[in-house]
């Protein structure tokens, strides 16, 4: 198992008010899955997000990637999973403006260590891969809606990840533009990639192989998309 | 690192009105400072140059009485004998010593005449073979005396430009005869003093060092001839030339020793004029001074630093989102302290330089209007710059370690 999740409860507190986030949530994610989460704003989604990407602790519970307990880490040691296991999408891009498609891309390999003369080819190839081979010099001000998300991406694979976790992806984008990203991810965790995708439109939801519900802070529904049930099978709610 | 500095050099040059404004203080700071210093440093050359000589090394031995230089025309002490030339030997044989030499001299007024002219302020120096060679001193036109001349005192006189200036109207003196003492003596050369410089002569000189390198205008006998005019048996001055200016103090306070060994009186003995010593006290004043200046200075480095720190604040406001992207990336939080304490550092040194700048060009200014020698200290450049260099650390450690410790999510929903 990539990814286990097992009764994870998550509270905030701010003066005497306690308000829960997260209730006893459980969940688990296999190497290659596609899952979608998806629920309503306030449903606790994005706190569920935040604590799959090592962002934030839960309250209890406990929280296994690939095998590592990551609840007994350091700060330190969560900024090396971030940067190694995992990939983030972000609704709004978020690429440094000042900076070119590729030098955006290579951001994280900076952060992972990788010698300065590899990093323009390892980014390259991830841009490439996303199908922006031909736009390495552009700066995000000169791209299109659809194409900042996917120098997003590229970014988020450059560190080969395990997961790749996407925040309302199409969030900030048109039907069209947001149809071929959805498009790339499909294309993406064909080639393997283990994909996590947030989101409250069902179309987006519908288009992985896995859904999950959330409401309220509580799983509702845990499901085989319509789309791939009938390929794999039913498997327990 | 490297990589944090091009980047922090690109988002200074991003905001060149706002990185300008920022630095101002630290600029204005680290200007006032190397004027300072090098306005200081230009006095202090200038003092040593002035007091010491330009280089010759040569430190004067001469008798004193009481701290005051012995005056020869109330007659010879007893109980001290002329300067042997078994004690200059040993002087010569010093450590550090290159050269000494005896002679005898005096401070007058209307010394020697041309016909009915007066010499004016000037000195009469009675001088042996060794001597032009240890002021070094050459012959700039004429001749040196022959061996003869100075082996019986022949009555010929080399004469300084300022007396042909002052007896001859700057006309060629050779040949002619001039009086001392209502003795004739002939002019056979004219001498230069190859150390001097003649920018050095102004009135800072007539200040500290009248009387140290006696002003007015110079004529030279040979020693052996100084009987005819003044007095038999008269104890001479000791010229020595040290190896370095660093060795003239130790230098002349060994020679003077030597050359007491025979002195019987109870208040007149050979003190060395220790010029350089004056130097250092004076330099001593004037790094007191600086010390002070540099410390007011500095303060205006404290009100740049606290613009630093705030305009740093601002900065990490600005860019809570890029701080929270990195983080999520995988940035640690050392990797973003790093980032924002390079750029608060390469900020206030860029401002460091800047002002590096500014001060050499107000210090050149201030020596060219005050008639100062202009002197660049390097070590303190490096300082300022250094110094500027931490001002940024310091002043930027509070609003980098504010970023450093960002919430990533928290940092991210902000847009």
């Amino acid at each position: 198992m990539l990814l286990e999740l097992e009764h994870i409860f998550k509270t905030y507190s701010n003066d005497q008010l306690d308000v829960p986030a997260l209730k006893d949530v459980s969940l688990q994610v296999e190497r290659g899955d596609y899952l979608a989460i998806m629920g309503p704003s306030g449903s606790g989604k994005s706190t569920l997000m935040n604590l799959i990407g090592c962002l934030d602790r839960p309250t209890s519970g406990t929280y296994r990637l690939d095998g590592t307990d990551l609840l007994s880490l350091s700060d330190n040691a969560l900024s090396e999973i971030r940067c190694h296991k995992i990939g983030f999408v972000f609704q709004s891009f978020q690429l440094l403006p000042g900076e070119t498609a590729l030098q955006n891309v290579m951001l994280p390999l900076s952060f992972a260590g990788v010698r300065r003369a590899d990093r323009p080819e390892i980014a390259r190839r991830a841009l490439e891969r996303v199908g922006l081979g031909d736009r390495l010099d552009f700066l995000p001000s000169q791209l299109s809606g659809g194409q900042k998300q996917r120098v997003a991406i590229a970014r988020a694979l450059v560190n080969d990840p395990e997961i790749l976790l996407a925040d309302e992806p199409t969030g900030a984008l048109d039907q069209k533009s947001g149809a071929a990203v959805m498009d790339l991810f499909e294309q993406l965790n064909a080639e393997g990639v283990t994909l996590i995708v947030i989101t409250h439109d069902a179309n987006v939801g519908s288009r992985a192989r896995k859904i999950l519900h959330i409401v309220d802070g509580e799983i509702l529904e845990h499901r085989e998309s319509p789309q791939t049930a009938g390929e794999k099978g039913a498997e327990p709610a | 690192m490297w990589e944090n500095i091009r980047s922090s050099l690109r988002g200074i040059w991003s905001h060149k009105l706002r990185s300008f404004l920022t630095t101002l203080g630290v600029i204005i700071g680290i200007a006032s400072i190397i004027a300072i210093v090098s306005i200081v440093e230009g006095t202090n050359r200038k003092l040593e140059r002035s007091l010491v000589g330009s280089g010759n090394n040569v430190t004067t031995v001469a008798l004193s009485q009481d701290s005051w230089p012995y005056d020869f025309s109330s007659g010879v002490p007893s109980g001290i004998p002329v300067v042997s030339e078994g004690l200059l030997q040993q002087v010569r044989q010093l450590d550090g010593v290159e050269g000494a030499t005896a002679y005898r001299t005096r401070q007058s007024w209307n010394g020697a005449y041309y016909l009915d002219r007066p010499l004016g302020e000037g000195t009469i120096t009675g001088i042996s073979d060794s001597f032009l060679d240890t002021m070094q001193f050459s012959v700039a036109r004429g001749r040196d005396f022959t061996a003869g001349e100075y082996a019986r005192g022949g009555k010929v006189a080399l004469v300084d430009e300022s007396t042909v200036e002052n007896l001859f109207d700057g006309a060629d003196p050779l040949g002619l005869a001039i009086e001392i003492q209502q003795e004739p003596f002939v002019v056979v050369g004219v001498i230069r003093d190859d150390n001097a410089q003649a920018a050095e002569y102004d009135s800072l000189d007539d200040y500290y060092m009248y009387g140290y390198r006696s002003g007015g205008s110079h004529v030279y006998i040979p020693d052996q001839a100084w009987p005819i005019i003044y007095q038999f048996d008269e104890p001479q001055t000791v010229g020595v030339r040290a190896a370095s200016t660093g060795q003239m103090a130790s230098v002349g306070s060994r020679a003077a020793e030597i050359l007491n060994t025979n002195v019987y009186h109870d208040s007149i003995r050979y003190t060395a004029v220790n010029a350089m010593e004056d130097a250092e006290e004076l330099k001593t004043l004037t790094n007191s001074i600086q010390l002070m200046l540099v410390s007011i200075a500095s303060l205006s480095l404290l009100v740049g630093g606290i613009g630093v720190m705030n305009i740093m604040l601002v900065s990490v406001t600005e860019r809570t989102a890029e701080i929270g992207l990195k983080k999520a990336l995988g940035a640690k939080n050392r990797t973003i302290l790093a980032q924002f304490l390079t750029e608060s550092a390469v900020l206030t040194s860029v401002g460091g330089i800047l002002g590096v700048l500014l001060g050499i060009g107000l210090a050149k200014i201030i020596s060219v209007v005050a008639g100062l020698e202009f002197g660049v200290s390097v070590p303190w450049i490096l300082i300022a710059v250094g110094f500027s260099m931490v001002i940024g650390i310091l002043f930027g450690a509070m609003p980098a370690s504010r970023a450093a410790r960002l919430d990533p999510i928290e940092a991210l929903r902000r847009e």
